[in-house]
């Protein structure tokens, strides 16, 4: 994506009228770090530097706050990003045990990606559908009623 | 869509929808589209539906809604004019329900709601029992509106409580309203709306902002979410009304990433909104106006803390700063800024339309109104709920939620998420509101419910609450990042069998330091869920401690392993589980071999009929007619319980525990034992009796335990034949089971 180009002024929006110029710059970062992240993937190095010079922050500052935040990642996920929900209802029915047949199958730990850069294996607070639990996302498909015998089937639909 | 200048015209504006929208005498179906029942295929037969009516030629008019609650039983729907309201939906059902109920009145019997099998089926919603105790204030147009149209909002009533304020009340008067009718925040802490607003009002700065907290990170909560995707503008028209009491005009809704599709119904709302003149400057021609943006969090829990939200919205690392100053007086940028949770500002504008007089009437003296909670975990319904203050946890879990699955029993539920606490069976009668819930060390939190059966191991669950607020915590104080970290720790080595005597006197006094030595409300609470189990379910963590047991059979490696030979069938699933070998074949059977089991549960959660046992705690059982009296045993004892004794043969010693209370299991003496005189048993009482009843007359003084020689006994105290049968039964646990 072209960094040189994003128009900041628009997102800051209205409220910039009355914040300082710096100030109005720096609420708008985390969204720029979202849009690198869903256009990327990830956060590149490249990217962050010369979005750094846009908005005239040491890049320093920038992964300082781009590595508070857990939803931005510094290495390259994989095509398909398989969340597992670790909420409390689908722990108290059993979502350890669709992680750890995960785990197992794809042999990589959670939050680590496969070497073919094919599957993501990640944790997730609430996916919000707790009804369904315990329930596992792949991309935005949502999985829900994962028991043991349903992992396998999970895993079939995965690796397609 | 044009833009609305006048109050007069919105009003007018609303008749008009009214008799188009609101009216039931239509065909309509109303399928919830919120995030379970999406799911589950909704959007399928929403297009299913629309295929249908223009290839018949029927007019049916459908309606996308937000969440309508009942999320267990999902895709659900409700179809007009006759009100039946169809649950487990497929889209193979539509041709159905189009030439049955659409055409002909007739329910589709067998999508309506039963109790069980054997009951009669309910038609309408509201007769539902999940329904019937509710009370929806804030749930009111959730399922019944399309979110992303907003003149259904409209047509329902909405934006009526702004058009009341800015034609009839001034700003003070909104407030005093408010005050009044004792309105209390619903993120958690209760502190009163009404206060916080006259705080950011009195305070100074020509700058005020409103911020909306949408940043639902509590595991097992979905409340504001199912809000901001089902009913927009209720958010929308509660942040105005408080823009227009404490005079602000600047907003921000601040909502987790994970939830897209919040997102993007209050950029819709926001977008129609402004189009429609409700929004922006100059709001209904009437001069006010204000502004709101979204801003996406980045997955963080802490950032649902009002000092480390904002410090998220400015763009910093979102860590909270000690207050005061509170956001009312220094907010965002050091302007005076109000920051209420989503499902608070809900409230207002029926506050504002019924008067706070009528809200007050609802719930309890000290917190009015209602709640909505998540219910989940083993109850039958698990869902969206809304009931007034007050109500009893009985009433939520056993009328609303329908009881415990599979007829469970009840153990405990816990309330308030990471911060909140577990409670007993004692509690199901407690009125919930705000004080009593933290009278006995919960708290309302954003208002998760979770029920638990006694599948569900208390420490575990601790365990699991706290290494999320562990790898949640900012890290900015010690006393939360460290005593989390060590509090940790201790569960750890508890739930895996290493548990110490003292350890949970040491996890309540790293807990209460974290409580009183942390800035924010993450670290002040996120003991909260192990001081409470360890209050009220302490036997469990003590069985896990000394008798290294887990009585739900989660925790791994505690418990004694045997295979049940009147139950097992011998299917060999087990033994090919085992990557141990220590599931092994005899002619008789399957049977776990100790020495080599590491209690990995492989084989419990593999066995298809449940043959697998995991029994309590093992005690040694003293063999003397194989001790060889050399003592070994007595000094590996980790608690120097075992003592030489003199038999009734003089001179022929054998161990024996004279407390076998103080033992703790470890098994040392059996590992030691080269002759087998000393075994270990899962018979506890037996062998507790024995040691007891049959202790040999002499104890041997310390000097004098050289002195025993090897022999036979054939002492009086206890005869071959009774010996032969306990380890009869030992090799029958052992070997085979029973």
């Amino acid at each position: 994506m072209d960094i040189e180009e994003i128009n900041v002024e628009e997102k800051i929006g209205p409220v910039g009228e009355i914040l300082k110029e710096e100030d109005g710059k720096l609420s708008v970062l985390i969204h720029f770090l979202q849009i690198i992240q869903s256009e990327e993937g990830y956060l590149p190095g490249d990217s962050l530097a010369k979005l750094s010079k846009r908005l005239g922050f040491p890049l320093s500052e920038i992964y300082g706050v781009a590595s508070f935040y857990k939803q931005f990642n510094f290495k390259p996920r994989g095509k398909k990003v398989v969340r597992v929900c670790m909420g409390t209802a689908c722990y108290v029915r059993g979502a350890e045990n669709v992680l750890s047949g995960l785990k197992e199958e794809f042999d990589i730990k959670e939050g680590e990606t496969t070497e073919d850069l094919r599957i993501t294996l990640e944790t997730v607070g609430c996916v919000g559908c707790c009804g369904l639990a315990p329930v596992a996302t792949v991309n935005d498909a949502v999985f829900g009623e994962i028991v043991s015998k349903k992992v396998d089937k999970l895993i079939k639909s995965i690796k397609e | 869509m044009e833009r609305i200048n006048s109050i007069a015209k919105l009003k007018n504006l609303r008749i008009r929808l009214k008799e188009n929208i609101s009216n039931t005498d239509r065909n309509r179906v109303r399928v919830c589209c919120g995030t379970a029942c999406s799911a589950q295929g909704s959007h399928k037969i929403v297009q299913a539906f629309e295929e249908e009516s223009s290839l018949k030629g029927i007019g049916i008019e459908v309606v996308k809604t937000g969440c309508q609650g009942l999320c267990q039983k999902g895709p659900v729907m409700g179809v007009e004019p006759y009100g039946y309201f169809y649950q487990k939906v497929s889209y193979e059902r539509v041709k159905e329900i189009i030439s049955k109920t659409l055409s002909a009145g007739v329910p589709v019997r067998r999508l309506l709601y039963r109790e069980s099998a054997a009951d009669d089926p309910i038609e309408k919603m509201d007769e539902l029992p999940f329904y019937k105790k509710q009370v929806r204030i804030v749930l009111r147009n959730n399922g019944f509106i399309d979110p992303c149209n907003i003149y259904h909002y409209i047509a329902a009533g909405g934006y009526a409580a702004l058009e009341k304020v800015l034609s009839s009340m001034t700003p003070e008067q909104v407030l005093e309203e408010v005050k009044r009718s004792n309105l209390r925040g619903r993120g958690g802490a209760g502190f009163l709306t009404g206060i916080k607003w006259e705080y950011a009002k009195k305070a100074h700065g020509k700058l005020k902002f409103v911020v909306a907290n949408g940043d639902e990170g509590d595991p097992g909560a979905f409340m504001d979410r199912s809000l901001m995707e089902g009913d927009p503008h209720s958010l929308l028209e509660g942040m105005l009304i408080c823009a227009y009491a404490i005079n602000a005009r600047y907003g921000f809704i601040y909502v987790r990433h994970e939830y897209p599709l919040a997102v993007k119904n209050l950029t819709t709302a926001i977008k129609q909104a402004e189009k429609l003149g409700l929004l922006g400057g100059n709001i209904l021609g009437t001069g006010f106006s204000f502004l709101v943006d979204i801003r996406q969090g980045a997955g963080a829990f802490v950032c649902g803390e009002e000092t480390a939200l904002m410090r998220s919205i400015e763009g910093y690392r979102g860590m909270p700063t000690p207050r005061p100053p509170f956001p009312a007086t220094e907010g965002l940028w050091g302007n005076p800024t109000v920051i209420n949770n989503v499902e608070t500002l809900a409230q207002v504008s029926y506050i504002i339309l019924k008067g706070a007089d009528h809200y007050r009437s609802i719930g309890t003296e000290k917190s009015p109104g209602t709640k909505v909670f998540a219910l989940t975990g083993k109850v039958v319904n698990t869902g969206l709920i809304e009931v007034p203050m007050g109500i009893t946890l009985k009433e939520i879990i056993y009328d609303i939620g329908g009881g415990i699955r599979n007829n469970r029993r009840f153990k405990a539920v816990q309330t308030g998420g990471p911060s909140g606490g577990c409670l007993s069976e004692e509690h199901l009668y407690l009125p919930i509101d705000f004080e009593s819930l933290a009278d006995v060390g919960s708290m309302m939190g954003s208002g998760g419910i979770v029920v638990m059966d006694e599948d569900n191991c208390m420490v575990d669950i601790a365990k699991f609450f706290l290494s999320f607020t562990q790898k949640e915590s900012c890290g900015k104080c010690p006393p939360c990042r460290i005593g989390t970290y060590q509090m940790l720790e201790i569960l750890e080595k508890i739930t895996s069998g290493n548990g110490e005597e003292g350890d949970i006197e040491r996890l309540e006094k790293i807990g209460n330091l974290v409580k009183s030595g942390s800035l924010c409300g993450l670290g002040q609470t996120a003991p909260n869920p192990v001081l409470s189990t360890i209050k009220y379910f302490r036997d469990e963590y003590e069985e896990h401690i000394k008798d290294k047991y887990c009585r739900a059979k989660v925790c791994k490696g505690l418990g004694v392993y045997r295979i049940d030979g009147s139950e097992c069938f011998s299917c060999g699933l087990c033994k090919r589980a085992c990557v141990f070998d220590a599931v092994k074949e005899t002619k008789e059977g399957f049977y776990i071999d100790r020495d080599c089991c590491t209690k990995c549960k492989a084989c419990y959660l593999v066995c298809p009929i449940g043959a697998v046992k995991i029994g309590g705690r093992l005690i040694p059982w003293v063999v003397p007619e194989q001790c060889e009296g050399c003592s070994d045993c007595v000094h590996a004892c980790a608690v120097q319980g075992l003592k030489m004794y003199e038999t009734g043969n003089e001179g022929i010693f054998i161990p024996w525990l004279s407390d076998p209370d103080a033992c703790v299991s470890c098994g040392k003496c059996a590992a030691v034992c080269c002759s087998g005189g000393i075994v270990l048993t899962t018979h506890v009482e037996e062998a507790k009796q024995r040691f007891l009843t049959k202790r040999p007359k002499g104890l041997v003084a310390e000097d004098e335990k050289k002195k025993c020689r090897l022999g036979m006994t054939d002492s009086n105290d206890f005869t071959l034949a009774e010996s032969e049968r306990y380890q009869k039964d030992k090799y029958t646990i052992d070997k085979k089971g029973g």
